[in-house]
């Protein structure tokens, strides 16, 4: 009795096939109880923060047409007219916000570097496989894991009560933080590393210092170099909002807009922001290509 | 091995130059460009330092006064606000999972239209890009600002900033996902017999799905962190009473704070490890402590 389907295959007879669907289902049963589970978990997770987060549908959808005339309204110049009518009144501002975005490029480059440094040389107490004192790399982890995991901007929010207003926090802010990220990064790498070359620098005579710099740093500088421009990247799109807490760049200007309702320099800020994040976006990725294929190692 | 071939002498090293120049007199062009670099990049430290106008005195100073709120930071206390931050804390979390929730659930159909081999129109799917790229390219905080125009102070403008964002950075890994899945699933089925519903069902679903929730719980960690100062600007969550109690250099219950959020951060990172573990079904990665 084989059936024979629309596509021409051949399918077993139920005796047959019945048997193989039950053995099926029951090796299923735990996934899909467990699937279950999980599943009822999170519609209470979900429900709960629903309730927690305040979330009113209805104020939404009200006020919904706010966030569209939002945008119209950062689209209009004071006299009315559309902003790219007369891009010169729109960008009136343009001196003084590109000193600012150059200002804000140039937070995130010092704070880029200087973290990357500390990140460097913490990277070698932190991985297993060069630092092998237990104690000493616990407290380089949990120091990295603290840099990183608290926020930039909490740094910021305390280091301008500490340095005062100005770029000086916001440089120290975004440094603490790329160390922590690239240092467990770089920590990665220098785990990943084909060991035999240090074997070989060890047991002919050299110390540690020598063997990371002979058989280490050649595995990994590349890796480095590619992290490296890929935070610079992120700290960009990070330092725009530095000057939210007075930590210096085009944050302060950008709040004092949205703030005031200076609603046509909000939109000029926005995009200035955005093509330099663009353009930044476009340069590392070139400069992280051009890494990769060894051109600059 | 006796002990003295050991001993490297310079005929040796002259018979080893000889036969790999490369290696052992490298030229000099490779120790120049890196030179040049690194005394580029040095410069450019130096004329940032000079034009942001940084001054030596104003660090020392500043570290100085660090020290001094480290050390009154000590013991961490919240006073008579312990429950009041808790529940900051937990309308954090709460901001975190329906923002990342929405965004996902937003990101979805957005994903599977700018996958490459889903929609054939590049000129559609090159503007979908695009647009995803920006939405990406605001930061959460300004975000924030623009929706608290909108829905007013609290939680709500919070969750709808971190699924703005969220939105073009998950269309953007969607799409990958999607375009990076195997035909092959999908044929097998089709090959038995299967119908277009069935091929979905069991050969593209099985193959994205937990590379898709991979993804999103990965997002939930990331935003639990944005969440927690995103109150900066009003938007709900401990980040209002960080920011009000450094203002007001109350540092014992800055401390107190900054721990609930470390404690936090490190449970949700764990949990969402061990869940994305078992979601991509396999061990948790190879970790030393």
């Amino acid at each position: 009795m084989i059936k024979s389907t629309r596509s021409g295959i051949t399918a077993l007879p139920e005796s047959q096939l019945n048997p193989l669907l039950s053995s099926y289902n029951r090796s299923l049963v735990k996934s899909r109880r467990n699937s279950l589970a999980y599943t009822a978990i999170f519609i209470v997770a979900l429900a709960f923060a629903w309730w927690a987060a305040e979330i009113r549908p209805w104020t939404f959808i009200e006020k919904f047409p706010g966030f569209t005339s939002y945008f119209d309204r950062i689209s209009k110049l004071d006299s009315g007219a559309r902003v790219w009518t007369d891009p010169v009144e729109w960008f009136w501002g343009l001196r003084k916000w590109l000193r600012l975005m150059f200002e804000t490029l140039l937070i995130s480059y010092m704070g880029t570097v200087i973290g990357a440094l500390g990140a460097f040389v913490l990277c070698f107490f932190t991985a297993a496989n060069i630092n092998t004192h237990k104690a000493i790399r616990f407290t380089a982890r949990r120091f990295l894991e603290f840099c990183r995991t608290v926020p930039d901007i909490v740094f910021a929010l305390i280091f301008v009560v500490a340095f005062g207003v100005g770029p000086l926090p916001g440089i120290l802010a975004i440094m603490i933080h790329t160390a922590g990220a690239l240092g467990k990064q770089f920590s990665e790498v220098v785990e990943n590393i084909d060991m035999k070359p240090v074997e070989g620098l060890r047991a002919s005579g050299a110390n540690m210092v020598q063997a990371v710099r002979f058989a280490v740093l050649p595995q990994v500088i590349a890796n480095f170099l590619s992290y490296g421009i890929l935070r610079f990247e992120i700290n960009v799109r990070g330092a725009t909002v530095m000057g939210f807490v007075g930590a210096g760049g085009i944050g302060d200007e950008f709040l004092l807009a949205i703030r005031r309702f200076y609603y046509s320099d909000i939109s000029a800020i926005l995009v200035i922001i955005i093509a330099t994040v663009f353009v930044i976006d476009l340069l590392t990725t070139r400069l992280r290509s051009m890494v990769g294929t060894g051109a600059m190692a | 091995m006796n002990p003295a071939n050991f001993n490297v002498t310079q005929p040796d090293i002259a018979d080893l130059a000889q036969r790999y120049p490369n290696i052992m007199n490298p030229s000099p062009r490779g120790k120049i460009m890196t030179g040049l670099l690194a005394v580029a990049m040095v410069a450019l430290i130096a004329f940032a330092a000079w034009w942001l106008g940084l001054s030596f005195a104003r660090v020392i100073s500043g570290i100085n006064q660090l020290g001094l709120f480290a050390w009154l930071m000590m013991p961490p206390d919240a006073g008579s606000q312990t429950s009041l931050y808790f529940r900051a804390l937990g309308e954090t979390l709460a901001i975190s999972l329906l923002g990342t929730v929405l965004g996902a659930v937003l990101a979805f159909p957005l994903g599977i239209l700018a996958a490459a081999n889903v929609l054939p129109s590049w000129i559609f799917r090159f503007g979908l890009r695009r647009s995803m790229d920006v939405l990406r390219s605001i930061d959460i905080l300004v975000w924030a600002l623009i929706w608290i125009n909108v829905v007013g102070l609290g939680p709500f403008a919070g969750v709808l900033a971190i699924a703005s964002s969220d939105i073009g950075a998950f269309g953007k890994l969607f799409a990958e996902t999607i375009e990076g899945a195997s035909a092959k699933g999908a044929e097998a089925i089709r090959s038995t017999g299967g119908s277009r519903l069935h091929e979905l069902r069991f050969g593209l679903i099985p193959e994205v799905l937990p590379v898709i929730l991979g993804t999103i719980l990965y997002f939930f960690e990331s935003n639990t962190r944005s969440a927690t100062i995103i109150g900066i600007v009003g938007a709900g969550g401990i980040g209002l009473h960080l920011y009000e109690q450094i203002r007001t250099v109350e540092w014992q219950h800055v401390s107190y704070m900054i721990i609930m959020i470390l404690v936090t951060v490190a449970i949700i990172d764990y949990g969402s490890s061990k869940l994305r573990a078992a979601i991509a079904g396999r061990q948790p990665e190879h970790r030393k402590s």
